[in-house]
């Protein structure tokens, strides 16, 4: 599956590269648009040295593990979004009469490797902070364990919003709500947000473990909310869970896709 | 929704810093569920005129014959569905701010009329920029790059992200006389009732002048353009 | 290798039921070249819908190849090619090479036997002058061979054809017909076919079915239906009155 997905998604690469002038501006253009996030943080910051008793650094730790996380997510799953705009156009038959899963020809239809920019500058926010912050050594393992789970976290939320387009057709910007809102949410300790919003991400919806659970542990920090300890390390359940009803999801949505036309 | 999560880091600064920017911590929700509201109606994120798309068609050679002036003629369209966004995707996050936070609702008459001049003013500067982004895709091959970095600009240089009050030092100096901060910061404020009105007016006049005169010129360019290579 | 009991599909159209296909039963015999005729709206892309494992039957039962293609889509995909002449199953920015290099990958075909049948529909579909060509520049008649090619790189047993000469010229037609005619003789492919034109049945079809209002209308060989009319000879009066016939009924 995974040979298959990078062969598909080469086949876009060769095709984007093509043009090189318009890929080198989006890669740019992308990484600009992402920094605005950063400038935002920094001016904030300039204001005050502590946001709901975090420091700007580990704001940044916080910004940069679920950036690395979402920008993952963005270039290799995100296209599959576009499940209405193939159902409205009629081209989303010719995915099912295909002998590969619908789900892995449509992340990888237009794939899109400019995106890489923006893995690239979250990256760079993610080192620079955990260079800068004093962390503990024997709380680092936890760094790419969070950023897996937390991409693997986006790819099903991803999908269960595409899945939902199956029904909504005509509404695809609704799922919007819970994909960039997902992304703004993580951007900041979720210390800033109210006791209900946190306890609806963190059970019904587990945005919670793409990083503000496992980076509490990174950072050697309580919760403010209070929760137990434990909770810190139950991000890969989560994900799992949130994996098997994305699944379902889709499957339900393909069974009860109607076609167009005649 | 993404107002709502705005508002929480807003409402954290401010617990911080009580007072920043002369804004109590009501001042700041407020804001930003205003600003929520101005998306829509002025198309902060970029687009709304269907120039781009008529220029790549060719169409654009039929819209420059009419007897009324395609500048005239864009605005009186983008101004009507200002008007409409206004009152379908402007009203409601206002409602979603009172329900959740309570927002401030000004009770003086005379600060709701210079509200109301600002804002239209704003949706006036946002229409000028946009006109001038939508005519350059008549010089350039791939218009995505100008559509992103306009968006760009706008989102951050207007106050949509942050007010540009709390920039620091020159940045804020410098942000504040750009034509963006027109659009956003000026009609928040007062809507707030932060800035002395004939000020703020004759500021946004100012640049509402200043860049429908440039997309006039703008129309005369591509004109000129459109008639001497044949459309 | 395709059987239909009772098969049925409806869909929910502003809360009431609407029956694009309702009971339909046929078998359809390894190598048999059948035609599959009907008005607009009669339930001729939702049966070919239903065959791909697109569309999930409401009732009744599809086999194709032995699979229930809903349940087994993406095995069934494998033994079955499809063409849909309104729309292209090629990857619109792509150039032709590529969509048929990608599809080499998705069907797991093996480089050599994948050249070896590149070359020969290459010749037959005199696809060479237009292969590095992206998809979105091709001509109708061009594209349609093309899809052709992409449909039949895995050997399908089963090909359907909806509406593949939907707006060519004359000559793209003939090319078409011929192929299709050499593909079903020499390599005893099944093939099915809806058309509106009725010149490729008269070309192509020992066996007709007509559908109307999702039902069966008619099946049998050419001769058969010509029959139905005796005092008819042009093959559009015959099938116009059987439209007409249970449109009425």
């Amino acid at each position: 599956m995974v040979s298959l997905y990078a062969r598909l998604a080469w086949t876009w690469t060769r095709a984007a590269a093509a043009y090189p002038a318009s890929f080198a501006l989006m890669t740019v253009l992308g990484i600009i648009t992402t920094t605005l996030d950063v400038a935002v943080i920094l001016i904030v910051f300039a204001n005050t040295t502590t946001l709901a008793g975090f420091s700007r650094d580990e704001v940044l730790f916080l910004y940069g593990a679920a950036g690395v996380s979402f920008a993952l997510c963005d270039l290799l799953v995100s296209n599959i979004d576009r499940v209405s705009q193939h159902i409205k156009a009629g081209t989303f038959d010719t995915f099912l009469i295909r002998p590969v899963s619908s789900w892995l020809q449509l992340t990888t239809d237009r794939f899109n490797p400019n995106r890489l920019g923006r893995v690239l500058q979250a990256v760079l926010v993610l080192g620079y902070a955990v260079a800068v912050l004093d962390l503990e050594g024997r709380r680092l393992w936890m760094i790419p364990v969070m950023v897996v789970t937390g991409f693997v976290i986006f790819a099903a939320l991803w999908t269960l919003v595409g899945a939902a387009q199956f029904l909504l057709t005509d509404a695809p910007e609704l799922g919007n709500a819970f994909t960039y809102g997902g992304q703004q949410l993580t951007q900041y300790p979720l210390a800033v947000y109210a006791r209900d919003l946190v306890k609806g991400v963190t059970y019904v919806l587990p945005m919670a473990f793409v990083n503000w659970q496992p980076g509490l542990y990174v950072l050697g920090r309580d919760d403010p909310f209070g929760t137990p300890e434990f909770m810190r390390f139950l991000g890969p359940a989560a994900a799992l869970a949130l994996v098997l009803a994305a699944g379902l999801a889709w499957r339900q949505g393909i069974r009860h896709y109607r076609s167009t036309g005649s | 929704m993404f107002g709502v999560l705005r508002a929480y880091i807003l409402i954290a600064l401010w617990q911080a810093r009580p007072g920043l920017a002369g804004y109590d911590i009501a001042d700041a929700i407020t804001y930003c569920f205003v600003t929520q509201a101005f998306i829509a109606p002025m198309q902060l994120f970029g687009g709304g005129l269907a120039i781009p798309e008529r220029i790549r068609s060719g169409d654009i050679a039929l819209d420059l014959v009419r007897p009324a002036p395609l500048q005239a003629w864009s605005f009186a369209e983008d101004v009507g569905r200002a008007s409409y966004l206004f009152l379908v995707r402007g009203i409601p996050p206002m409602l979603v701010g009172a329900a959740v936070f309570g927002v401030v609702v000004p009770g003086d008459p005379g600060r709701w009329a210079a509200f109301m001049a600002g804002f239209a003013l704003a949706v006036v500067v946002s229409f000028g920029w946009r006109y001038l982004i939508a005519l350059s895709v008549c010089w350039l091959i791939d218009d995505r790059g100008v559509a992103v970095l306009s968006m760009v600009l706008t989102t951050f240089f207007s106050g949509m992200m942050l007010p540009l009050h709390i920039f620091p030092g020159w940045l804020a100096d410098v942000a504040r006389s750009l034509p963006w901060a027109a659009m956003v910061q000026l009609p928040t404020d007062l809507y707030l009732g932060k800035a002395a009105v004939m000020e703020t007016l004759a500021f946004q006049a100012f640049w509402a002048t200043v860049l429908l005169v440039l997309g006039a010129l703008a129309t005369r360019a591509i004109r000129h353009k459109v008639v001497i290579q044949g459309g | 290798m395709i059987e239909l009991d009772r098969a049925g599909r409806s869909f929910k159209v502003r809360r009431s039921l609407v029956h694009a296909v309702r009971d339909l039963s046929f078998t359809i015999a390894p190598g048999e070249f059948v035609g599959y005729l009907g008005p607009n709206g009669a339930g001729k892309s939702t049966t070919i819908k239903m065959l791909c494992g697109i569309l999930t039957p409401t009732s009744g039962t599809v086999r194709v190849a032995g699979l229930e293609p809903s349940r087994r889509r993406t095995t069934l995909a494998r033994r079955i090619g499809v063409v849909f002449g309104q729309r292209t199953t090629l990857w619109w920015d792509l150039p032709l090479a590529d969509s048929f290099e990608l599809i080499r990958h998705l069907y797991k075909v093996d480089r050599n036997t994948f050249r070896t049948r590149l070359d020969e529909l290459t010749t037959t579909l005199d696809l060479g002058s237009f292969i590095r060509t992206p998809v979105r520049q091709l001509s109708l008649g061009q594209r349609m061979r093309g899809d052709l090619a992409a449909a039949l790189l895995h050997a399908p047993d089963v090909l359907v054809l909806d509406e593949p000469t939907i707006g060519l010229d004359v000559v793209s037609k003939a090319g078409i017909r011929d192929f299709l005619k050499r593909l079903n003789a020499e390599r005893g492919t099944t093939v099915l076919l809806t058309t509106h034109d009725l010149g490729d049945i008269e070309r192509l079809c020992r066996r007709v079915m007509l559908i109307d209002h999702g039902q069966l209308a008619f099946d049998g060989t050419l001769g058969d239906l010509m029959a139905t009319a005796p005092d008819q000879s042009d093959i559009e009066e015959v099938v116009s009155r059987l439209y007409t016939g249970s449109g009425t009924a």
